[in-house]
């Protein structure tokens, strides 16, 4: 659709998405996407709600699998392997792309084994290197100075900010490449978003991010690059500055100014 | 415009707030308010009162007759308790001819019937829970739900019938062996193993009572797996789990209550189960040895057998202290769940 000119500081794309089509049984939710989610980068997908957003960070983790009757065609590389193939080993690539979601899911465990657990399933570690990882991603998702004296509590007891850090821990522990955000900050106070905002900022040195959300000063604040979807078509995709202060699109204009959605 | 026997011939706006002509009838009608506001506010007040104490009265129904059963029970057993004391649970003779009665055989028969349903039942029936919620192709879903709330209505004599006519002969004849030859045959639980592969014994009942409870297990297991959040659920998957680390892991002890609960409640079939068991069972008040194949006798297959020819007095006293006892083991059944959540609650909680 647009080419970003990857030429100017290298960006090297992490995950190029080609022709994707996405289908809920017969109803068409995703019309020929095409981009790129570059390294190291955080993109942002804003739209009104049922744009596809959450459909298209659903379809990067081959989440859909879980439900019958939802399809994806087209291409959708990472490391240049298609994952929307036959074939592919949705363990590993989940184990490679983290998510996190509207609401904080800790599980009913501990604070130390909602850590654990998703590295047990990937990694033989022994003791120390396990409780070295789990205070790691505490530290990574700003969580282990509240929470270093209490690993054994359960998950389940923490306020809604710090259960979102436990989850984004939880995702970081398995070491991911990307991480997906969907509208990780949607279920919390106005303190909490910060600090996954300042998380997220931290982060990206690390990970690739790609995060939906429906605050668009959010997605102003934390992106690098920003897509505004409509009606399951990607309408315009760029930096996120450029989509903000100058939008091609009048539909993305009439979005970010409030004229729509 | 106004609702039939409305006392008040006020315009419809009088009673605002009560029904839907309130609105539609304007601002101009609310100078009458008071009147009927509080006609309509002790009505309220007399209907709630009426209310909470019909629904106390049913709870207190509930208590009464609970305790009614108990005193009866015990009063009917009284001649029983009086004569054989507590050796009636240690005693494993059965002799109305000569009025002694002790209750260890059918007690035994009773916990281990439905220990071993328990045992069979519980596995299978989280396989299919399992199955049903995480794993089954749409399509087949339904009808297997359908098919597994089928098998929980079939009436108990039918599973007797069918166990008696059907199962057995073919338990004995083709599987009994083969457990002699394996089981049977290591040191120590071999002695439960072997004996005269007749096919109806105390191990033929435990299976029918498994056969029997696992419906039950399996639709409240799939029930409470149902309300696992799906984001919770996708939560793991993200990570990359597979659909067993997320059963284990997330699934079971997200619902865990429910599937004690469901479990609890199979026990308690399995417990009170009588004519299947009665079909199956042996009937035989011996206790020779602790081999499942023999033939035993239960709680409630030894009163369903014996209560029509039973004499008044001691006879009838010991039946009725049969059914006292397990009365008892049932409760404990109960308490011991009760118990059994408590301290998993506990063990959650005293992480911190």
């Amino acid at each position: 659709m647009m080419p970003v000119e990857h030429s100017v500081q290298n960006l090297v794309p992490e995950i190029s998405i080609r022709h994707l089509n996405f289908y809920y049984g017969n109803a068409i939710a995703l019309k020929n996407i095409n981009l790129d989610i570059f390294k190291g980068k955080v993109t942002a997908f804003i739209g009104p709600s049922g744009c596809g957003k959450s459909t298209l960070l659903r379809a990067i983790n081959r989440m859909y699998d879980l439900y019958p009757g939802q399809r994806a065609e087209g291409e959708l590389l990472i490391d240049g392997q298609n994952i929307l193939a036959g074939g592919v080993d949705t363990i590993a690539l989940r184990a490679k792309v983290g998510m996190v979601f509207q609401k904080p899911t800790p599980f009913p465990m501990s604070i130390y084994d909602n850590i654990a657990f998703g590295v047990k399933m990937h990694e033989k570690l022994s003791r120390t290197q396990m409780d070295d990882r789990v205070e790691w991603a505490l530290t990574k998702a700003a969580l282990w100075g509240e929470v270093k004296d209490k690993l054994k509590s359960p998950g389940t007891g923490l306020s809604g900010g710090q259960q979102q850090r436990l989850c984004i821990a939880r995702g970081v522990a398995v070491k991911p490449h990307v991480l997906l955000l969907d509208e990780p900050t949607s279920a919390l106070d106005p303190i909490s978003t910060m600090r996954i905002e300042e998380l997220i900022h931290e982060l990206k040195t690390e990970f690739t991010i790609a995060i939906v959300t429906h605050n668009m000063q959010q997605a102003a604040r934390v992106s690098d690059f920003t897509a505004y979807m409509y009606l399951g078509e990607l309408v315009e995709f760029g930096r996120t500055d450029d989509v903000f202060i100058k939008p091609r699109d009048k539909r993305t204009e009439d979005y970010i100014t409030g004229r729509m959605g | 415009m106004h609702a039939v026997g409305n006392p008040v011939p006020a315009p419809a706006g009088g009673k605002p707030g009560r029904s839907g002509d309130g609105s539609r009838s304007g601002a101009a009608s609310h100078r009458g308010a008071p009147g009927p506001l509080q006609t309509a506010a002790v009505k309220g007040k007399l209907g709630d009162l009426l209310f909470f104490n019909l629904t106390r009265a049913f709870a207190v129904l509930t208590l009464l007759l609970l305790v009614g059963i108990v005193v009866s029970l015990i009063w009917s057993a009284w001649p029983s308790i009086t004569t054989f004391g507590l050796g009636f649970l240690t005693s494993a003779e059965w002799n109305p001819p000569a009025e002694r009665f002790g209750a260890l055989v059918p007690m035994y028969g009773t916990v281990v019937t439905s220990l071993i349903a328990l045992l069979i039942a519980l596995p299978i029936s989280f396989g299919i829970a399992l199955f049903l919620t995480e794993l089954s192709p749409t399509w087949l879903r339904r009808p297997l739900g359908i098919a597994i709330e089928l098998l929980a209505g079939i009436p108990s004599i039918v599973y007797g019938i069918w166990g008696l006519l059907v199962f057995a002969p073919i338990f004995g004849e083709h599987v009994q062996p083969v457990i002699a030859q394996t089981l049977g045959q290591l040191p120590a639980i071999g002695a439960f193993f072997r004996g005269p592969a007749i096919g109806i014994g105390i191990l033929a009942a435990g299976i029918i009572l498994a056969i029997m409870i696992i419906p039950f297990i399996t639709s409240v297991m799939r029930d409470v797996f149902e309300l696992t959040p799906p984001m919770l659920k996708e939560s793991c998957y993200g990570l990359g789990g597979t659909t067993w680390e997320v059963v284990w892991n997330v699934v079971l002890p997200y619902t865990r209550v429910g599937v004690i609960g469901g479990v609890m409640l199979g026990l308690g079939r399995a417990l009170g189960e009588t004519m299947a068991v009665t079909f199956v069972i042996g009937n035989a008040s011996l206790l020779a040895n602790f081999s499942l194949f023999m033939p035993g006798n239960s709680i409630t297959s030894a009163l369903a057998n014996e209560f029509a020819e039973a004499t008044p007095g001691l006879y009838t006293g010991a039946l009725v202290e049969l059914g006292l006892i397990l009365f008892v083991i049932t409760f404990i059944v109960l308490a011991l769940s009760k118990v059994l959540l408590h301290t998993l609650d506990r063990e959650k909680a005293g992480k911190t």
